[in-house]
């Protein structure tokens, strides 16, 4: 649990913004449009200082968040990118072999203790995304993406790092960060994440824009596509999203497709356009027939 | 509002009656929630739905009873809606189609929700006088019939775009989406009202009393044997979460089991060379891998949700086990392994495809365990080894036939655990023709009502 010491802490992040509304602004002048619910929980993680866990489908903006709100923070992004197999040598730190045997073969005369405590030394030391993001002073914003994706013996080492924002290099002695950074954690749900891991973290669920919100987007993304044909993109998209397809279309779809109709310098969403175009958005081909039964398309 | 005074105490029964939903919030969590609520204010209902979201819950799944609990203890507004302008209060029936016609027409969730409030208040209200009693739902929609607006919506839609375009173009494309878009507009207003209407009701008789009663559980909290069709549906929706959450429940299980614990005996045999002194621990030989799963499962009406339920999600998981054979039964077993796997495109077209295609009764089409049984025993002992995990599934109901406990005995005595998995309460366990704790004695009986409980025991069982 929080206490006040933790707060008073100078290693607390806290502050980047001030209200729910200068994240909205602040984030939609680096480029992402930010609903109410997501605006809200940014600020909260910032100004509660704790770990964001961001779940939804694929392509609705998770990463894109993260790299957003490092922009605005004047933060640097530190990615760690999951995946099968990722393991502490990869996350954490790792020393650095080579250049320790170089090292050794350099220095003949001299005692095995001198050369020993000479190699575990920062200079050989190989910082990872963990260690990285919690040294030094300047401001930063740690990316755990697709965290899913990782073996669940990663976890306990997150949940380290993230618990206690320090991290224990036998060799050196413990690192602990002075100025703690913004931690994004997004998921797309292939494994469930631990309990424990949970807890620490603020959770936000990005689902698939309102009707509103996406055509800004497209507005935002593609620009120069007409207003209705912005509107009857965005209508598509969202009855795709209600036929239960094995790969719903997400904004990076909405977006593609915008911008395929631009190039193809379509001015209004026809039968044909739609038949000719319908690959950009929908990925599977089983998606792209059932797709087309349902919307009265001709053989496609 | 009642439970306390402020922010603090509405926080505080907020928290209680989402417990009571089955929500685990932590003391940590509360302290957060009571943090944002802080920071956020009041003055934006929103954003202050999405603060607690936020800090109280860790699942997406536990979002729709999250909403209507909020909604409970944060209402939009107070009393009675205001009337505005020149309308007649209580508005007539006529008058409110008119105007959510225009409203579904034009999309206008403000316009939605201020008709919800009037509906609910001029049609809802039942008891002497209208509301005295309480507020209804059902009723509002019953008298509204909002469904039945859908034409009408449409033709007027059409009729503006011939106005707007001179008739030139013939229909646009997107004009075939409309009908769809419109039944979603109408099935967002019926949530409306239903909220309103618990509202309206929570007014009365206290949030906290409402929240218990009214409240739709998630669809993993609902029970099996009553869930309607619309909880079937959904309930299938979260078959695949469930499974993956299993799987890693599953797979976590295997590695420490695999991990081996210390064998004492053979560590302190070993430890004679070292005088004594056990220098080496020996581990127990880890176990082999994946165990092999066996369903038997009673398909007959009235349990047929259940069952469906448990073979479709023991399908999704069907990575974490070597093996996994499905017999499905009424008064006659027959394999159904094949039809699952093909069904999983259509799950609520599988037991009809089951009762269809496979053979699962004779004679007469009532549950007889004893005779599916002593089937199973007699055709199908192949299907079990010393490394099979069997579920039967059934409420033991075997009308008044013999239960025939010797065959389910030599069942168990040919695998290497069975269990048994019955939907109902187990205070109706024995009530007229249940044979359950004839089959309890023979092999363990689990109460299995809701998926949730499913999922907890299937992750507990099923290791071998
Ligand atoms: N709210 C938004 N504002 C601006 N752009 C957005 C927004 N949401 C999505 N996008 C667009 O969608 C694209 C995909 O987003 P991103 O890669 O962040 O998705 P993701 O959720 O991380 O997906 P994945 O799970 O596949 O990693 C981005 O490049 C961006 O153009
Ligand atoms: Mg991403």
């Amino acid at each position: 649990m929080r206490t006040s010491e933790d707060v008073a802490d100078g290693a607390a992040a806290a502050g980047h913004f001030a209200s729910v509304d200068e994240v909205e602004a602040r984030l939609a002048e680096a480029g992402y449009l930010a609903s109410p619910a997501v605006a809200t929980t940014v600020y909260l993680a910032d100004r509660l200082g704790k770990p964001l866990l961001i779940e939804g489908p694929a392509g609705v903006g998770k990463t894109e968040l993260a790299k957003a709100v490092a922009e605005v923070a004047g933060a640097r992004l530190v990615r760690l990118q999951c995946y099968e197999g990722v393991d502490e040598a990869r996350a954490l730190y790792e020393w650095n072999h080579a250049k320790q045997l170089l090292r050794i073969t350099a220095g003949r005369d001299e005692s095995w203790d001198e050369t020993r405590t000479d190699i575990f030394s920062e200079e050989f030391l190989l910082a990872r995304p963990l260690l990285t993001a919690i040294r030094g002073r300047d401001p930063k914003v740690l990316l755990i993406d697709e965290v899913d994706k990782a073996d669940v013996e990663v976890e306990g080492l997150l949940l380290e790092v993230l618990s206690d924002f320090q991290v224990t290099v036998p060799e050196l002695g413990t690192v602990r960060a002075e100025r703690r950074p913004f931690v994004v954690l997004t998921s797309n749900a292939a494994r469930e994440l631990s309990e424990a891991l949970r807890r620490r973290c603020l959770f936000l669920h990005i689902g698939f824009p309102e009707e509103e919100l996406e055509q800004r987007i497209v507005r935002l993304k593609a620009p120069g596509l007409d207003a209705a044909l912005t509107a009857s993109v965005v209508r598509v998209v969202g009855a795709l999203r209600a036929m239960d397809l094995r790969k719903a279309p997400s904004v990076a779809e909405t977006v593609d497709w915008a911008r395929t109709l631009l190039a193809l310098g379509a001015d209004t969403l026809d039968e044909s356009v739609v038949r000719r175009s319908l690959g950009v958005v929908l990925k599977h081909q089983e998606d792209v027939a059932k797709a087309a039964a349902k919307l009265d398309l001709d053989a496609v | 509002m009642n439970g306390g005074s402020g922010l603090a105490g509405r926080l505080t029964g907020f928290v209680r009656a989402l417990r009571e939903q089955g929500v685990r919030v932590g003391t940590g969590e509360s302290v957060d929630a009571g943090l944002a609520a802080e920071a956020l204010g009041l003055a934006d209902r929103e954003r202050l739905r999405a603060g607690l979201a936020a800090t109280l819950l860790h699942q997406e799944a536990q979002r729709p009873v999250f909403d209507q609990v909020f909604d409970l203890y944060f209402p939009r507004t107070v009393g009675a809606p205001v009337p505005e302008g020149d309308a007649q209060v209580p508005l007539v029936r006529e008058e409110l189609r008119d105007r959510l016609a225009a409203a579904l027409a034009g999309n206008d969730a403000a316009a939605m929700a201020q008709l919800a409030a009037q509906a609910v208040d001029s049609l809802g209200g039942y008891g002497d006088a209208s509301g005295s009693d309480g507020w209804s739902a059902y009723q509002t929609l019953e008298r509204l019939r909002p469904q039945t607006l859908l034409a009408r919506v449409l033709a007027g839609l059409r009729e503006g775009q011939e106005l707007r375009e001179g008739q030139e173009q013939g229909a646009a494309f997107t004009d075939r989406l409309a009908a769809d878009e419109i039944r979603r507009r109408i099935e967002g207003f019926r949530g409306l009202v239903a909220t309103e209407a618990r509202r309206r009701v929570a007014e009365r008789r206290g949030a906290d009393a409402i929240a218990r009663r009214a409240v739709a559980p998630t669809a993993d909290r609902v029970d099996f044997l009553f869930a309607h069709r619309g909880q079937l549906a959904e309930l299938h929706r979260t078959v695949r979460p469930l499974a993956r959450k299993l799987a890693t429940r599953l797979a976590a299980r295997r590695r420490r089991a695999a991990r081996g614990r210390i064998d004492l005996r053979r560590t302190v045999r070993g430890s004679l060379s070292t005088g004594g002194v056990p220098m080496r621990p020996v581990l127990r030989r880890r176990r082999p891998g994946r165990p092999e799963l066996v369903l038997l499962c009673d398909v007959s009406g009235s349990v047929a949700g259940f069952a469906q339920f448990t073979m479709l999600l023991v399908q999704a998981l069907h990575d974490q086990f070597s093996k996994v054979r499905v017999f499905a039964f009424v008064n006659s077993v027959d394999e159904v392994t094949d039809l699952i796997e093909q069904g999983r495109a259509d799950p609520e077209g599988l037991s009809s495809r089951i009762l269809a295609q496979a053979e699962v009764t004779r004679f007469h089409s009532s549950s007889d365990y004893g005779t599916a049984l002593g089937e199973f025993a007699e055709r199908h002992a192949a299907a079990l080894s010393p490394r099979s995990c069997v579920f039967v599934l059934g409420d033991a109901r075997t009308n008044r036939t013999p239960p025939n406990a010797e065959a389910l005995r030599a069942v168990r005595d040919r695998a290497q655990r069975v269990y048994w998995l019955n939907p109902e309460r187990r205070s109706a366990w024995d009530t007229g023709d249940s044979a359950a704790s004839v089959y309890a004695e023979v092999v363990d009986m689990y109460e299995c009502r809701t998926a949730a409980q499913l999922g907890a025991l299937i992750g507990r069982l099923a290791t071998v």
